[in-house]
């Protein structure tokens, strides 16, 4: 069923398989230093690093959102230095024992600096006190085992107990196949903290980022009270393969996409990466006296 | 019995006589009323929902159902469920809590269906709902895995109070044939994949997954479909016995708190 959602969907930013061949593979080819300059594996526009940088690695031709480490992008949502992390040190053990998983964690480990596929904690945005949660899609793309669930579900336990909003990044690939079961479970946990917030008559946006997929997709991140999406990210629960499988077709590039989800009336907006701080701050605002948060 | 292997209950829930769910449901529940339809879209042959007595008890049954033969699984899309079928799973169980009714729910799934009108009317989305939804829900929930329990697919009918298993039944969180493709980008060694994936209902009351296994007889429930549905009535019985004169918040902190303990991480400090 699942079959693909571990692996990485490039295809959906305009095509064919050569077009959206790793950056890096080309940047050889031609010679570049990787460091200097940036080519966008959806249009192939070459611009300097620190422009796409500054453009919040957004390639300025066509608009291409890359995926970004949960760092930055707490960086470019929340108030500066306003980061306090819940859970920094949570590992997860190996509950089928999987073989070689501890060890396929640890060089991640080592190559991220993270310890899980996710980041939470309480913060500001323009002086509204939040929860956050984002994933980071390095971390074996952002799957959801045991440390995913219970530093969600805490995170959403906190905003409740707090009466606090919460807004969660998501992006995965779905649940963590190496935890077998015990990872499907982590739907059910995550989706009851969300009922317990939303019972509470409190505010859960949703921002879905790339690729939000599989479990994460049949489970909390399609419960926010506002869904919003960055342009053109892959959203679906089934993998493309498989449904390509099925139905023994070429399926459309936009399939899945954010636009497409919009249309079939299951995302409230497309934003834009560098609006995406300003809009979550009007939201909060509008919702002050539901869960919207206090000023400091 | 408790020492086959994964791979070989595969073999068993795949049993072309395995009794399925329409074989069940006369043999468990008295005047059982089919109710068709989501309201929404459609009304999805995967997922059958109903009203009927269980020992003289008011009850609302959902269930999977398995094709015993091509037309019916062709009717029921090999028990595959579209979103309409989680949403009709949904307006069914509102309506047994809206009649104090107990909700049995019958998983027998290689998954939700994998397709173009699937992803459409949001699979993702109509799964969540119903996880959310159903750990409120102010009505005792037994989930019984009968055969399969493929992944999200089943899982949407599976936040229950009680989660029990036919000894036989698999539950997973990817179909071993998905596990095996892309672990070893093949997918024929789903037999290999299935022995190690833990997904036995012994494997998952050591996990704290599965709290009840319901016996079947020697090679399987079709060697006794009528057995197998007396004991399922008999685990019934005793987990309305156990559940239902449960006040209502203590119920909804039970099941919250058998969702909430699952997970297996450990918290360094460093």
């Amino acid at each position: 069923m699942l079959e693909d959602l571990f692996s990485v969907v490039k295809t959906r930013f305009n095509g064919t398989e050569s077009n959206s061949s790793n950056s890096k593979k080309d940047v050889k080819k031609t010679d570049i230093p990787n460091d200097l300059l940036f080519k966008c594996p959806r249009c192939s526009n070459v611009t300097f690093m620190d422009d796409f940088i500054g453009n919040a690695k957004v390639c300025p031709k066509c608009n291409y959102h890359s995926r970004i480490s949960a760092k930055e992008r707490i960086d470019m949502t929340i108030d500066k230095g306003s980061l306090i992390e819940f859970d920094k040190n949570m590992t997860s053990k190996n509950p089928i024992d999987f073989q070689d998983y501890e060890q396929k964690q640890e060089s991640i480990r080592e190559k991220t600096g993270l310890k899980d596929a996710i980041i939470t904690g309480e913060a500001t945005i323009r002086g509204d006190r939040i929860v956050i949660a984002v994933m980071d899609s390095r971390y074996m793309m952002a799957s959801m085992g045991s440390v995913v669930g219970e530093k969600l579900t805490r995170a959403f336990e906190f905003a409740t107990q707090n009466k606090l909003p919460i807004i969660v990044f998501t992006a995965s690939g779905g649940a963590r196949m190496q935890e077998g079961t015990v990872s499907l479970m982590q739907m059910a946990k995550t989706s009851g903290a969300v009922a317990r917030h939303n019972k509470a008559g409190l505010l859960y946006i949703t921002v879905m980022t790339d690729p939000t997929t599989g479990g994460v997709t049949a489970s909390f991140a399609s419960l926010g009270d506002i869904i919003i999406a960055e342009p053109k990210v892959l959203i679906g629960f089934a993998g493309r393969r498989v449904i390509e499988g099925t139905i023994k077709q070429r399926l459309p590039d936009d399939f899945q996409s954010a636009e497409f989800l919009m249309e079939k009336g299951f995302v409230d907006m497309i934003v834009e990466r560098k609006k995406i701080r300003r809009t979550l701050s009007h939201l909060l605002k509008l919702h002050q006296s539901k869960g919207g948060g206090s000023d400091e | 019995m408790n020492n086959l292997p994964a791979s070989e209950r595969l073999d068993i829930v795949r049993n072309k006589f395995r009794p399925t769910v329409r074989d069940y449901i006369p043999m468990i529940f008295d005047d059982f009323f089919e109710l068709h339809g989501d309201r929404y879209y459609g009304d999805d042959g995967a997922i059958i929902g109903g009203i009927g007595y269980f020992n003289g008890t008011p009850v609302t049954v959902i269930a999977q159902v398995k094709g015993r033969n091509i037309e019916e699984n062709k009717a029921s899309n090999f028990s595959m469920p579209h979103p309409e079928g989680y949403r009709k799973a949904l307006r069914l169980a509102h309506q047994a809590e809206k009649f104090h009714r107990p909700l049995i729910c019958l998983i027998d799934t290689p998954g939700a269906f994998c397709g173009v009108e699937a992803e459409e009317r949001g699979q993702g989305e109509a799964i969540a709902k119903n996880l959310m939804e159903f750990m409120t829900l102010k009505t005792p929930i037994f989930s019984i895995v009968l055969g399969e329990g493929g992944s999200g697919g089943a899982l949407a009918l599976g936040v229950c109070d009680e989660l029990a298993m036919l000894s036989n039944a698999l539950y997973c969180v990817i179909s071993p044939r998905g596990f095996a493709s892309i672990l070893w980008k093949d997918a024929t060694r789903e037999r290999e994949a299935c022995d190690i994936m833990k997904i036995t209902a012994e494997n998952l009351k050591d996990l704290g997954i599965c709290d009840y296994i319901i016996d079947e007889p020697e090679g399987g429930a079709h060697n006794n479909p009528d057995l197998v549905a007396e004991n399922i009535s008999s685990y019934l019985c005793d987990a309305f016995k156990r559940n239902l004169q449960k006040p209502i918040d203590e119920l909804l902190n039970d099941r919250y708190t058998k969702f909430r303990k699952i997970g297996e991480f450990e918290e360094n400090s460093d």
